[in-house]
C-alpha cells in the first residue's frame, strides 16, 4: 500500500522533568493495518499514546494525521480528525448504562448546544437522536454486549468494560482506533474473541494501533510491529522480522552473558 | 383571586429560591460546585435595580440585562475557574463572592453599604413563577440532549470527555456563565421583591443557602435542587410554632438528612 500514512510521529521527544520518556521516535502508521507497540514495562508506549492523542504535548517533535500537523493539538480536535483512543485503565462515564456512554461517544459527529436542547421537542426523540439510539444499539453488538446496554458501565466486567470503551470509540467514525492494551485482564478465550473483533475492523477499513503485552496475539493479528525499549525504537518490521530480532529479544530477556 | 400577603411573599421566595438553586444545579452537573453563586445575584440585583431607579428602564430589560451582566461575570470567573475542581474551585468561587461584596460596599452609584432603596414592586407572583417555570423547563429539554449528555460526561471523566470530542473549554465555560446568568435573574427577582437591597444580603451566608438547597434535594437531578429549594424555603415558615427552637431544628433535620440520605431527597445514589 502507498500514499502518505495515515498516522505519522516525527522525532518524538517526551521528557518529564530529567527523564525522557520517549527519545526521538519517529513512527508511521498505514491505513488499513494493524500496528502493533510493543516493549516492557516503562518502555514509553503509553506515553507515546499520550502525545499523539493531544493528552500530553510532545517536548519536541511533531505529529500529523493525514498530513495535518497536530502536535499539540486538545484531545478533542483529534478526535474530530477521526482518531481515538482507549485507555490502558478504562476510563467509562461509569454512572452511565453501556448505551448512554456510547450515545455520548457520538457526540463530535451530532450537532446542538443549549439553545437547540431548548427548542426541541418535549417527549420525542428527533430523527438524529433515533438515528443515534439505533447506531448504539449496532455498535454495542458488534463488540458483543448486547443485552447489556442497560446496564451501568461501572458494573460491567473488566472485558465488558474493555469493549464497551471501543464501542464508544468507535461511535465517533474514527478512521484510526488507538487501543492501550485492550485485552490486559482477560482471560484467553475473551483474548481470542478481542482478536477477532480487531480484525474484523480492520476488514471493514478501521486502521488500528495498539499496544499490547499479550504476545501470541500481537504476532497473530498485527501487519506491523514496532518495538520500544527505555523510550527509544529499537526495532520495526512484519511479526517475524520482530521476533528474530537480536536487540529485541534482548530488551525482552536480557544478555546471555552472566554478569 | 386574593392570596394572603404572607403566603404570597413565601410562595414568591420560595420560586426565587427555585431560580437560585437551577443556577448552581447547572454547573454543579458538569463537576463545577461553586460558593459564589450569592455575588452573581448581587450582580443581577444591583445592575437591574440601578437600570429601574436611576435609568427608569422597564423592569423586563433590566432583569434581563442584570442577568447578561452576571453572565458576562461568570465567562471572566470561569477561564481561571476552568483549570481547577472540586474543593479548590469552592474556594476560588468563594473568595470571587466576597470580591463582589465588597465592590458593593464601596461602589456609590449603588449607594454603598447603606444599598439601593425604592425598588419598584415588579416581581409578583406571575412573574416569578414564569421565570421557575422556564429554568425549570430549560432543564427538562437539557436532560437528554446533546449538550446535556456532555455535561454529565464532563462531571464524570473530563479526560475521557476529551477523547470522544467534547471541547472541554467550551462546555465548562458556557454552563458556568449561565448559571451566573440564572443566578443574575434570581437577584433582580429579589431586588424588585424585597424593594430593597444592600450588599450584606448577597454574602457568604446566601451562597452558602443555595449550596445547602441543592445539596439538601440532590445534586444529581434538576427536580432534586428545585425540590431542595422549597424545602428550604417552607421548612423554616412551617416550624415557626417552634419559636425560638426553629433554625436549631431545621439545622438537625439537615445533619440527619446527610446521614441517612446523603445523595439528597431526589436523585440517584451513587
Amino acid at each position: 500500500m502507498s500514499g502518505e500514512p495515515l498516522l505519522e510521529g516525527r522525532a518524538l521527544h517526551k521528557v518529564f522533568g530529567g527523564y525522557s520518556a520517549i527519545v526521538d521516535v519517529s513512527i508511521a502508521v498505514r491505513r488499513g493495518s494493524i500496528h502493533a507497540l510493543i516493549g516492557p514495562n516503562g518502555a514509553g508506549k503509553t506515553t507515546l499514546f499520550n502525545v499523539i492523542t493531544g493528552v500530553l504535548p510532545p517536548t519536541r517533535g511533531a505529529v500529523l494525521v493525514k498530513g495535518e500537523d497536530v502536535t499539540g493539538a486538545r484531545p478533542d480536535r483529534i478526535t474530530r480528525l477521526g482518531v481515538v483512543r482507549t485507555f490502558q485503565s478504562v476510563r467509562l462515564f461509569s454512572s452511565m448504562t453501556a448505551h448512554e456512554n456510547v450515545r455520548v461517544g457520538r457526540h463530535c459527529r451530532s450537532r446542538g448546544g443549549f439553545a437547540s436542547a431548548l427548542l426541541r421537542v418535549p417527549f420525542r426523540a428527533s430523527a438524529a437522536e433515533a438515528a443515534a439510539h439505533k447506531r448504539a444499539d449496532e455498535l454495542l453488538a458488534q463488540v458483543g454486549l448486547q443485552g447489556k446496554q442497560n446496564v451501568r458501565a461501572g458494573d460491567l466486567a473488566l472485558a465488558d468494560q474493555r469493549r464497551l470503551e471501543i464501542a464508544r470509540a468507535l461511535a465517533s467514525d474514527p478512521e484510526l482506533l488507538l487501543l492501550d492494551e485492550p485485552v490486559a485482564g482477560m482471560t484467553p478465550v475473551e483474548v481470542q474473541e478481542s482478536g477477532r473483533l480487531l480484525r474484523a475492523l480492520r476488514d471493514r477499513g478501521i486502521t488500528i494501533l495498539l499496544t499490547e503485552h499479550h504476545m501470541s496475539l500481537v504476532m497473530e493479528i498485527s501487519d506491523t510491529v514496532s518495538v520500544l525499549n527505555f523510550g527509544c525504537k529499537i526495532a520495526e518490521g512484519t511479526p517475524a522480522e520482530v521476533r528474530s530480532n537480536r536487540q529485541v529479544l534482548e530488551a525482552y530477556l536480557g544478555t546471555g552473558e552472566v554478569v | 383571586m386574593h392570596l394572603d400577603p404572607y403566603v404570597e411573599s413565601v410562595l414568591i421566595f420560595t420560586g426565587i429560591n427555585v431560580v437560585m438553586a437551577i443556577s448552581l444545579y447547572l454547573p454543579v452537573s458538569a463537576g463545577l460546585l461553586s460558593l459564589g453563586q450569592g455575588g452573581f445575584m448581587a450582580i443581577g440585583a444591583f445592575a437591574s435595580a440601578y437600570l429601574t431607579t436611576a435609568l427608569a428602564t422597564p423592569f423586563a430589560p433590566a432583569l434581563l440585562a442584570g442577568g447578561a451582566l452576571a453572565g458576562l461575570v461568570g465567562l471572566l470567573v470561569g477561564f481561571p475557574a476552568l483549570r481547577i475542581k472540586g474543593i479548590y474551585l469552592i474556594i476560588l468561587t468563594m473568595g470571587f463572592g466576597e470580591i463582589v461584596r465588597v465592590l458593593f460596599l464601596n461602589l456609590e452609584p449603588t449607594g454603598g453599604a447603606s444599598g439601593l432603596s425604592g425598588i419598584a414592586p415588579h416581581t409578583t407572583l406571575p412573574v416569578v413563577a414564569a421565570a421557575a417555570g422556564l429554568a425549570l423547563a430549560f432543564c427538562w429539554q437539557l436532560r437528554d440532549s446533546r449538550i446535556g449528555w456532555a455535561l454529565n460526561a464532563v462531571r464524570e471523566d473530563e479526560l475521557a470527555a476529551e477523547t470522544v470530542g467534547i471541547n472541554l473549554t467550551r462546555t465548562k465555560l458556557s454552563v458556568f456563565s449561565l448559571g451566573a446568568f440564572i443566578a443574575g435573574i434570581g437577584g433582580g427577582l429579589y431586588a424588585h421583591f424585597t424593594m430593597f437591597i444592600d450588599p450584606a444580603q448577597f454574602g457568604f451566608q446566601r451562597s452558602a443557602e443555595i449550596f445547602i438547597m441543592v445539596l439538601l434535594g440532590g445534586m444529581g437531578n434538576f427536580l432534586g435542587a428545585a425540590l431542595g429549594a422549597v424545602v428550604f424555603t417552607l421548612l423554616p415558615e412551617l416550624l415557626r410554632g417552634l419559636q425560638d427552637w426553629r433554625m436549631t431544628f431545621f439545622g438537625t433535620a439537615l445533619v440527619v438528612m446527610m446521614i441517612v440520605r446523603p445523595w439528597g431527597l431526589i436523585g440517584a445514589r451513587r
